[in-house]
């Protein structure tokens, strides 16, 4: 594990817990961890880890009600990130996270035009280029369309133009793979990665996926039963697995030069 | 050769939607043998869930002919239908939206002995126990609200469901894909034992070619409504033939492990 200057913090966790409004047991914590400026992490975990709570505590976002324990200081700017504004996030399922009546182009815009301070129209010519930014076709019709006329990968595109509508310096993808197909997942892979990479963004990807997260990210931190388990390089991990979480989430990986679990006559 | 247990032959179906003519499935022929898994792969909206319900005469085709055990299976309707069901099951991709979900684990595994009337009254919580312990759960689960258990432990009791009536033949339609990768793996496992054990066949169908894959004996790729290849998974996965394998093998995720080659 190569821990990040302290100096350098973006983000600083320390005794972080969370426990949900109704619930006994803290669903979070606690961690300590650090998140440097400008790092590519992946948070990975089975589902219950905690890895969503952790991403979602980061962000400010989670439900009302929820108690914090720990800190969570933000050492290089001094303040919290305002989500929208500072902080980008995206969610698992676009069909739920996107506004169903509003257009494309408001959903777009909205946080452009209070972030930004555009005009009607500048934020409507702003969320075009962000459209063709994801590779979406046609954007200006497609500021027209409502959610419902998209496909999944489209909108979750749509999720992600959002996203990034007021330049923040963060964003954070929480399973946003987890409900698409391979194919398109792994075209939005590609796309977070080359956004975040083109705008010199931190990038928190939240996955139950090692592949992934090692293509994505070069540090990966490793959750189990609401703890931070592990956390170190990505070849590290994939090489050498230290928690018996990672170890599962390795073997359970299936690739095409996975045995097949099928006995079959040699080909 | 054993005579197949399944064979389609030139299936169609088109829907109509916003004024357009969408065709879901297009000459659509294929052919299982007992014990066998078919994989079924392709992305979303190229008619793998038609082909599904199709199968489970959920919806009826415009054309074609489906013969399943030996029987003209489209033909059928009424009581001789629904004493036929039970040789082929099916298993969602949502456990949770394909169970009531105020039932307990234990009403639904003794709605399908009841309904086809496999067992006495009797022998009903012995059966369940039994089903139970078969896909890994414990017989005190039968007293589990459906909403309590895991998204594994669902899928587990969907499986037990359609294990109840003793099929020949399961439809298991994206059953894996809301799972974890872990818990993915489990199910993956648990499905090849089964097959193993019964001499049960599988249409697993996917977007997902890895865990196609793992599970499959042959492979059908599909797009826009077509069987655009199908073979060997072995040949499939090493030497696709068709844009679609080739655009589905790229996707897959692979773990790079540094000085692993």
């Amino acid at each position: 594990m190569i821990p990040p200057r302290a100096d350098a913090s973006l983000c600083r966790l320390r005794g972080l817990g969370v426990r949900y409004a109704g619930s006994a047991q803290p669903a979070l914590g606690p961690i300590d961890f650090d998140i440097a400026a400008g790092e590519r992490l992946a948070i990975i975990g089975e589902s219950g880890s905690g890895k969503s709570t952790l991403a979602r505590a980061i962000a400010g976002l989670l439900p009302a009600g929820a108690a914090l324990t720990g800190t969570l200081d933000w050492p290089a700017s001094g303040r919290r990130p305002h989500p929208g504004r500072d902080l980008g996030y995206v969610f698992q399922d676009p069909g739920q996270s996107l506004n169903p009546v509003l257009t494309i182009g408001e959903q777009v815009t909205e946080g452009a035009r209070r972030h930004l301070g555009l005009s009607a129209r500048a934020a409507r010519a702003h969320a075009a280029d962000l459209l063709a930014q994801v590779q979406l076709p046609d954007p200006g019709r497609l500021l027209a369309a409502y959610p419902h006329q998209l496909s999944g990968g489209q909108r979750q595109r749509v999720a992600i133009a959002a996203a990034i509508a007021a330049g923040p310096a963060i964003l954070i993808a929480d399973e946003v793979t987890s409900a698409l197909d391979t194919t398109v997942q792994a075209a939005i892979v590609a796309l977070l990665d080359a956004l975040t990479r083109d705008r010199g963004m931190t990038l928190i990807f939240v996955t139950h996926d090692m592949a992934l997260a090692a293509q994505l990210a070069d540090r990966i931190a490793v959750m189990g039963a609401g703890r931070l388990v592990e956390a170190g390089r990505a070849g590290d991990i994939l090489q050498r697995p230290i928690s018996a979480e990672a170890r599962r989430l390795l073997d359970a990986h299936i690739d095409l030069d996975t045995p097949p679990l099928i006995g079959e006559a040699a080909p | 050769m054993t005579a197949p247990l399944l064979e389609v032959v030139g299936l169609t179906k088109s829907f109509h939607s916003g004024g357009r003519r969408v065709v879901a499935l297009d000459d659509v022929s294929l052919s299982l043998a007992p014990g066998e898994t078919l994989g079924l792969v392709g992305a979303s909206g190229y008619g793998k869930s038609t082909l599904a319900r199709v199968l489970v005469h959920l919806i009826a085709p415009e054309g074609g002919s489906i013969r399943f055990r030996g029987q003209d299976w489209l033909g059928l309707n009424g009581a001789p239908l629904r004493a036929a069901r039970r040789h082929l099951q099916m298993v969602f991709q949502d456990p949770l939206a394909a169970f009531n979900p105020r039932a307990t684990v234990g009403s639904v595994l003794t709605d399908p002995l009841r309904i086809h009337a496999l067992a006495p009254r009797a022998a009903w919580r012995e059966e369940v126990a039994r089903l139970l312990t078969r896909v890994g759960l414990a017989p005190e689960h039968a007293g589990r609200s459906i909403l309590d258990l895991s998204g594994g432990q669902r899928q587990r009791v969907a499986i037990a469901r359609a294990l109840a009536l003793k099929p020949d033949l399961i439809v298991l339609d994206e059953a894996v894909s809301a799972l974890d990768v872990a818990v993915r793996a489990h199910i993956l496992e648990l499905l090849v034992e089964l097959q193993r054990a019964s001499g049960l066949a599988y249409i697993f169908i996917s977007h997902d070619l890895a865990a196609v894959r793992a599970v499959s004996h042959r492979i059908a790729v599909m797009e826009a409504g077509r069987i655009v290849e199908s073979g060997p998974a072995a040949r499939i996965v090493r030497a696709p033939e068709s844009a679609a394998a080739r655009a589905l093998i790229a996707a897959v995720p692979h773990l790079v492990r540094e000085k692993q080659g």
